[in-house]
């Protein structure tokens, strides 16, 4: 037996890998349906879902069952492949680039070291890059196949945006690529890591080890604003504009076809966080210097009182069920922080990808807070920020760094 | 061994049916899905061979960038389906037997030649496979060639410009 799994491991490993990742995508998909609905709420002065379970927490659940039951009535005239295949695309290729990420170190576990993710590639980048570039296809497809004029629209527009932003998206990477000399996010990541200086050392600042850095923040501006542009969201989310085109590309996609764009919109928005985290804020490093070993216990020290405040705050709930699940949910973060306090071997396990999934985590916050605050743009506003303003701006920083590159060489 | 043979000939046969496919759909979107299929089956091979920068960027300009375009004028002009005509005697006659003549020269001249193949030495691969190693000859050793080309694609590009507002 265990002859089996070590001559197989480069396989069961992997596979073992994968369903985690499939499952926390998931999961985080849903409760990250449930947080946008909510800050958005209190953005604009309601409550959100709240009847659902307490705070609504089971809103996520009762939506995905929801999906599964509803009627899914195919319209009249459709290109039958074309309209199946593209919700396939969309959820497939999100949630394969999340595939080439690395959301840690190295694990050493057993004797065995793998990879904080599943597949390390050496061109990790442009894997990622290959497979965005695929996505544009399932909402082209959706919107020509649905046989309506609005869903037509909305991938017409789609198509165009995608085109366009790619540009900026790639050029504005390519200074952090000139920065670290690899196309391996893994390795992207360890040359931000300079020790003593913490988060003056990630390519947004740009102190690097070995002096040849440069700050991005130009290129970090640049890359974000096209991966929203990308990822199809507010203020870029023309090819769903409600106002305008009914709902866009998926018009015409009811149940869970309608559910798989969805979770796939939602995933390539991890997607993309990962990436800003991993290239331009220093991946699963810690903002703080080597030498402040005190900084380890911060996963406990927010666990605790979070849990502590959920277990207080649930003891209060109005109705029975939330009295119940709350302080449970309450004890187990609680309990799970007291344990990280006093195992440190698990404490340090985690510490990588505890600073990855925070950084990851602002940025969806920032995604969602964009949503509540920002009208969305024209359609030729769109066009002319994307290619008279993006472009040049991105392609400057890429002269800047290499003129300051080449300068720091001699 | 075996296995990259099995996945050699799965992406080979994905390939070859997809090209059949794109010459035989009668919807020009249909054509375009087949030749994106095409092009990713081919990113794969280079994978296989060890090129992994050039798979990428195979599927980030071919399957991507230009495949892209394709779809959307398609979608922009709004093209229906093809009617098929009848064959012209022409190409029943003349045509599939030049065809099958061609394929048959060039399965001839492949056969004879796959003893005589240099096999890929070590160096070889590393110059392929290493992205660092493909610039330096892209960059250092073939600069010339490679800034006349892109002189060409700007010169492509500034006609299409100019024939773009002729129109205007």
């Amino acid at each position: 037996m265990n002859e089996f799994l070590a001559k197989y491991a480069f396989l069961i490993v992997p596979l073992i890998k994968v369903a985690i990742l499939v499952f926390a995508v998931l999961t985080i998909d849903a409760y990250l349906t449930w947080l946008e609905r909510k800050v958005i709420a209190h953005i604009q002065a309601r409550w959100g879902p709240h009847r659902v379970g307490p705070h609504g927490l089971l809103q996520p659940l009762a939506d995905g069952i929801k999906f599964i039951l509803k009627e899914d009535p195919m319209p009249a005239g459709v290109d039958k492949i074309g309209y199946f295949l593209a919700p396939f695309l969309t959820l497939a290729l999100a949630v394969t680039s999340l595939s080439v990420i690395p959301f840690g170190p190295d694990i050493k576990a057993f004797g065995y070291v793998t990879n904080f993710g599943i597949a390390d590639v050496n061109v990790s980048l442009l894997v990622l890059f290959a497979i965005t570039a695929l996505g544009v296809y399932g909402v082209a497809l959706a919107g020509w196949a649905s046989n309506n004029k609005y869903s037509l629209l909305g991938g017409l527009r789609s198509s165009a945006q995608m085109i366009s932003y790619e540009l900026a998206l790639t050029l504005s990477v390519v200074g952090v690529l000139l920065i670290a000399g690899d196309l391996s996010l893994k390795h992207i990541v360890e040359h931000q890591d300079n020790g003593n200086l913490g988060l003056l050392g990630w390519n947004l600042f740009g102190f690097a080890k070995d002096g040849a850095g440069f700050t991005q923040i130009i290129g970090f501006v640049c890359f974000f604003i096209a991966a929203i542009a990308e990822t199809n969201r507010v203020p870029f989310d023309l090819p769903e504009a409600e106002s305008e085109l009914v709902a866009g590309f998926h018009t015409e996609y009811a149940s869970m076809k309608f559910a798989m764009f969805f979770i796939g919109e939602y995933t390539s928005m991890i997607a993309v966080s990962c990436l800003a985290t991993i290239l331009f804020f220093g991946g699963w490093l810690s903002p703080f210097p080597a030498s402040w070993t005190f900084t380890h216990y911060l996963p406990s020290v927010i666990l605790i009182p979070f849990g502590l405040w959920v277990i207080f705050d649930g003891i209060r709930y109005e109705t029975i069920f939330g009295r119940i699940l709350l302080p449970g949910v309450g004890t187990v973060l609680t309990a799970a922080g007291a344990a990280l306090f006093l195992f440190p071997a698990a404490n340090d396990l985690i510490q990588g990808p505890f600073w990855f999934f925070a950084k990851v985590f602002v940025f969806l916050f920032f995604y969602i807070w964009m949503r509540g605050t920002l009208p969305r743009f024209r359609y030729d506003q769109l066009m002319d920020f994307g290619w008279k303003i993006l472009l040049p701006v991105s392609i400057a920083n890429v002269v800047l760094t290499s003129a300051f590159l080449l300068w720091r060489m001699h | 061994m075996t296995g990259s043979l099995i996945i050699f000939f799965v992406l080979a046969a994905l390939a070859v049916l997809a090209a059949v496919s794109l010459i035989l759909q009668r919807h020009p979107i249909h054509s375009a899905l087949s030749l994106i299929v095409v092009m990713v089956a081919l990113a794969g091979l280079y994978l296989l061979m060890g090129a992994e920068f050039v798979a990428a960027v195979q599927i980030i300009v071919y399957g991507g960038a230009v495949m892209v375009l394709f779809v959307f004028v398609i979608m922009l002009l709004n093209a229906g389906e093809e009617e098929r005509t009848n064959f012209s005697k022409l190409a029943t006659f003349g045509g599939i037997p030049l065809a099958l003549g061609l394929s048959g020269i060039i399965a001839a001249a492949i056969a004879r030649s796959s003893g005589q193949l240099p096999t890929p030495t070590a160096a070889a691969e590393g110059t392929l496979s290493s992205t660092r190693q493909l610039s330096m000859m892209l960059f250092k050793d073939f600069v010339y060639p490679f800034e006349l080309t892109s002189f060409l694609i700007l010169v492509a590009i500034l006609g299409a410009i100019v024939l773009a507002q002729r129109e205007n």
